[in-house]
């Protein structure tokens, strides 16, 4: 069985991926949207948010913006795991963030001395009677 | 040193002038240790060179011929003149020395004052004294203006004679040969190289050199040089009485110390040459310094190496800035080369000219390997010489300069690498040199380890700057130091990363032979945790290259870098580049208008790559599958420029058009490509073919190469280009075009299954235990009997082998992942923006004001019709 079978269930298909901003929730994609171990871009408002969802079904929301190099590429990257710490890898120099805190692991600051820190939104499974809905903000 | 009381006129500044005279290999080393020291900080420096070009490697002077530019050759870093205010001279030589003025006097009529001259004016070549040697066509060999003069005439020359069948004489023999002349060699000693073989090594040189094509005539000199009407040589009349007929003749009969101007101001030389230094390279006159091949040091001789030579050069300039001194006492005259394509090495006392000396010998005359081992009375070992496998020789030069009994029988360590048993690597005394470049001894590379903590290769080799030199010793330098390493309980970690306990060689075989096929159960059965962004890519390689199937198909999609799961080129603002494949650079202008016209439509920056390609730059990702579609419609498809794959087989014309080639190396280049394109390696792969000897399309710096010969093709392997620059091995010659494709199959799964994560064939080669012999003897002769294995794997991917790009177009469930927001298809992303440079976009940098590329065209339909499909 590999994850990618449940997602395509008929049920699955229907679950969405919502993330907080702090006011309240936003529906952003469905999990089916999502190969386990990867992510996508989502636009919330004019901010870019990269989100996953890990081998166990987990979803996480952060930044999609590499502090490294200043390109919106980390829904581009690969999911994993430092000790007990679940990461996520940037594709464009490989620095590793902590996918619960957004917290860079290899650096303190970005090259422009700015923290490597990537934003993190509260992200959550939710299932849905409706069907495709995108929500802009 | 006292400062000078009465400064002669050129002499302006206060500080004290250092003139160097000679920019050659040994002046440039010791100018770089000379800036170096804390001592040099208020120094003038003025460098009086003969040759209109700053120092460059002499050594690798022949490989001038395959392709290497002078550029590459060059010793002297960019900016390095400037940033130490050198006074570099170019084109002037100094003509006189007056000692009691300090004054040194050039052609062009300059003066310099001096506090310190310091003389490294290098040798120059020997001409017998006989007859006609200044006729048109007589070359001798030691700068690039020589070589270049030797390129020149062979273009209109047939037969080329050397006179001197020593290192440098077989060398430039090579040279002729590779032109495509017929070549002889004409040396006065009964044997070749007779200064570092004996006479068995002798012979067998000599067989493996005229299997090569070159005629060897040993035990003649040379009478008189005969030239035609025109004054252009056309025969050599020999010490035998004969005639050999030839209209290009090379003298390489060894060299002379330059040491003309030392003599006229009166400074001791050696009787047959050689300015007398002593132990800190001064000469008789304590402000003149002596340097490299024009030197007659304290042990008497006059050193035609380079390592002696850069021992010199650190001794002089602590001798000059006063640093802790460095006494010369003498040097290795080891030597490990290629010639022609055999492994030579020879030393120590490489002729048993000891006291109670002994061979041990082993000699196999059918496979042309022939190693020589001297023992002392007292079981030391002596010296050396190995010709055909040199198999072991890092490790032989430092025990026999160690000059201690062997624990190892000496009859094993005589054996080629196949045949010794395997019993464990040999120890070497902690006083045994390693590094003969640096001088730096086993002792020290181990307490580097112990006491410096260093733990890796890199770390030692920037602590003691041992393998910093001409890199010989290398491998024996990784073998010290894991093996310390070891003793000292630190466990030497080849682990992938903290998910596998494994090397990705070791993953390869449980993938292969345990048939996994997923991720998911690799990490269950044999890993932990998630993985992460080292291992996933590696597994999704092995996969690849075992399984087959779809990179994006599945559970794999999510193990991808980047770059393979969007099948194009990350570039630093979050676009990619696409590479359309031009198999062996071959292109119709039609294609060629193609690739313009999709450039154009979509607004992307062109270049022309390296490896003859055309790259598009600024692709959203929204609009690649667009691009793609274009491509695939007008039969091409994107290429591998990304992947840790074959990224790109390169040709010259060849036979076909160029007038010197021999074979058709385009054809064989566009078969190639098609042949090994998709496959996924532990690291990029690059090739070429070159259709005749010159080597235009620089096989020898690519990790497989192919040239042309007349009678077939030699392959190439182990090439590097890039950051660490490596000339690749020949592992096979005059093959027919069946037997080559089936050893480059052989050669690149044997690679595959392997190689380290991220390690290039370059790498690979230096590391694998039995280095380049064992791979001949693995894919060429079967020695594990796995290469039917290996053509089976090889073909399962040929046949395997799909147009991903293509693939990707017709199926929509791959095609979701190409949208910029999964929650808004169709909107570009905002941050990737251009401004425009030279006539073409570029990403805009922070704080400019760019532009979005154009719309792209939409394909694959809206994400609800996709999802319901
Ligand atoms: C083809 C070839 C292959 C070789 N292969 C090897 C090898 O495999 N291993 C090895 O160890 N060694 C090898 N050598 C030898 C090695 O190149 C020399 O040992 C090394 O170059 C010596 O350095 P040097 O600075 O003393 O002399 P050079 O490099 O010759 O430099 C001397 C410089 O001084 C200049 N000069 C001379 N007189 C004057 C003057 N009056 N005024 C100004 N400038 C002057 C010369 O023009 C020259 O540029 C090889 C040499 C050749 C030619
Ligand atoms: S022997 Fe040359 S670098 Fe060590």
């Amino acid at each position: 069985m590999t994850m990618t079978t449940t997602s395509r269930g008929p049920r699955a298909a229907l679950e969405q991926v919502e993330i907080h901003d702090g006011r309240r929730w936003h529906r952003v994609c469905e999990l089916a949207d999502l190969v386990p171990g990867r992510g996508a871009a989502v636009l919330l408002g004019t901010e870019q948010v990269a989100v996953f969802r890990d081998r166990s079904g987990t979803v996480y929301a952060v930044a999609n913006r590499d502090p490294f190099s200043g390109a919106q590429v980390m829904s581009r990257g690969l999911l994993g795991s430092r000790g007990p710490v679940p990461t996520l890898a940037s594709p464009m120099y490989k620095h590793v963030f902590d996918l619960r805190d957004g917290r860079c692991l290899d650096e303190d600051a970005a090259p422009d001395g700015s923290p490597a820190v990537l934003r993190v939104w509260p992200a959550r499974r939710a299932t849905a009677a409706v069907s495709v809905h995108t929500e802009g903000v | 040193m006292t400062r000078p009381t009465a400064p002669p006129a050129p002499r302006h500044t206060g500080r004290r002038h250092v003139v160097l005279i000679g920019h050659g290999m040994v002046g440039q080393r010791f100018l770089e240790t000379l800036v170096a020291l804390p001592g040099a900080a208020g120094l003038r420096i003025t460098v009086l060179a003969e040759e209109p070009r700053p120092a460059y490697d002499r050594v690798h002077l022949t490989s001038w011929f395959s392709g290497t530019s002078a550029d590459e050759l060059k010793l002297c870093p960019p900016g390095f003149v400037a940033e130490h205010g050198i006074d570099l001279r170019l084109g002037d030589p100094a003509t006189a020395i007056d000692r009691a003025a300090r004054t040194v006097t050039t052609a062009s009529g300059a003066a310099f004052g001096y506090d310190t001259l310091v003389l490294a004016t290098g040798s120059y070549p020997f001409v017998p004294p006989v007859p006609g040697t200044d006729a048109a066509g007589c070359h001798v060999y030691r700068t690039l203006d020589d070589v270049a003069a030797i390129r020149a005439d062979a273009s209109g020359a047939r037969v080329g004679a050397v006179v001197g069948g020593g290192l440098l004489g077989l060398e430039a023999a090579g040279a002729l040969r590779a032109m495509g002349l017929e070549t002889h060699v004409v040396e006065f000693a009964p044997r070749l190289m007779a200064l570092q073989v004996d006479e068995g090594g002798g012979d067998l040189l000599r067989r493996k050199v005229e299997d090569l094509g070159v005629r060897v005539h040993t035990g003649v000199g040379t009478r008189a040089v005969l030239a035609d009407d025109a004054g252009r040589v056309r025969a050599m009349a020999l010490s035998d009485g004969g005639e050999l007929a030839a209209d290009l003749v090379v003298f390489s009969a060894g060299v002379r110390p330059r040491d003309q101007l030392a003599r006229e101001c009166g400074l001791p030389v050696g009787q047959r040459g050689g300015i007398v230094v002593d132990g800190e390279c001064r000469t008789r006159d304590p402000r003149v310094h002596a340097i490299g091949e024009c030197a007659l040091t304290s042990d008497g001789r006059v050193h035609g190496l380079v390592a002696p030579g850069y021992a010199m050069a650190e001794t002089a300039a602590r001798a000059v800035a006063g640093g802790e001194p460095a006494p010369f006492t003498g040097a290795d005259t080891s030597t490990e080369l290629k010639l022609l394509g055999v492994d030579v090495a020879s030393f120590g006392d490489a002729h048993g000219a000891t006291e109670g000396a002994r061979d041990v010998l082993y000699s196999d005359g059918r496979s042309g390997v022939y190693r020589k081992l001297v023992i002392g009375g007292d079981g030391a070992l002596l010296g050396g010489v190995l010709v055909g496998d040199t198999g072991s020789y890092g490790v032989l030069r430092p025990l026999a300069a160690a000059g201690r009994p062997l624990d190892t029988a000496p009859g094993q360590l005589v054996l080629p690498a196949g045949l010794a048993p395997a019993s464990g690597p040999v120890e070497l005394p902690d006083d045994a040199v390693v590094c003969s470049c640096h001088n730096v001894t086993t002792g020290r590379i181990r307490a580097a380890v112990a006491d410096d903590g260093c733990t890796s290769v890199p770390e030692v080799k920037k602590c003691t700057k041992a393998g910093t030199g001409c890199g010989s010793c290398v491998k024996v330098l990784g073998t010290v130091v894991d093996g310390e390493l070891a003793s000292r309980g630190v466990s030497v970690d080849d682990r992938l990363c903290e998910h596998f306990a494994h090397t990705r060689a070791e993953l390869y075989d449980i993938v292969r032979v345990k048939g996994v096929a997923t991720f998911s159960r690799l990490v269950e059965e044999h890993g932990t945790g998630e993985g992460c962004d080292v291992c996933k890519p590696v597994v999704a390689s092995i996969l690849a290259s075992l399984a087959g199937g779809h990179i994006l198909d599945g559970e794999q999609a999510a193990l991808q870098d980047t770059n393979d799961h969007f099948l194009a080129n990350l570039q630093r603002n979050g676009s990619y580049s696409v590479v359309p494949r031009v198999p062996g650079g071959e292109i119709t202008p039609e294609g060629l208008i193609t690739i313009g016209e999709i450039a154009r439509d979509f607004g992307l920056y062109t270049k022309i790559t390296g490896g003859q390609r055309i790259d598009m730059f600024g692709a959203a990702v929204d609009q690649l599958p667009a691009i793609w579609r274009r491509l695939v419609d007008a039969g091409f498809e994107s290429g591998h420029a990304y992947g840790k794959a074959l990224r790109t087989v390169k040709s010259c014309v060849g036979q076909a058009w160029c007038r010197y080639g021999v074979q058709d190396s385009a054809a064989l280049a566009i078969e190639l490509e098609l042949r090994y394109r998709g496959l996924r390696s532990p690291h990029k792969l690059k090739s070429a073919v070159s259709g005749c000897a010159r080597e235009c399309a620089e096989a020898q710096g690519k990790d497989f190469g192919v040239i042309a010969t007349s009678s077939g093709w030699n392959l190439y392997v182990g090439g590097n280009g890039g950051m660490a620059p490596r000339h690749a091995d020949l592992l096979a010659q005059d093959l027919d075009h069946d037997t080559l494709v089936r050893i480059i199959d052989r050669f690149l799964m044997f690679y595959i299954r392997t190689a380290d994560r991220l390690e290039r064939t370059s790498t690979w080669l230096e590391r694998i235990e039995g280095g380049l012999g064992h791979v001949r003897a693995v894919v060429v002769d079967d020695s594990l009997g796995i290469c039917a294995d290996l053509e089976e794997l090889m073909a399962r991917h040929v046949g395997a082998y799909e147009d991903e790009w293509a693939a990707t177009l017709a199926d929509p469930d791959r095609l979701r992942r190409f949208t910029s927001f999964v929650n808004a298809p169709g909107t570009p992303d905002p941050a990737v923006t251009f401004v425009t440079e030279r006539g073409q976009i570029r990403p805009a940098r922070a704080g400019e004001h760019g532009t979005p590329l154009p719309r792209p065209v939409l394909i694959g339909g809206d994400r609800v019709e996709v999802r319901t499909a």
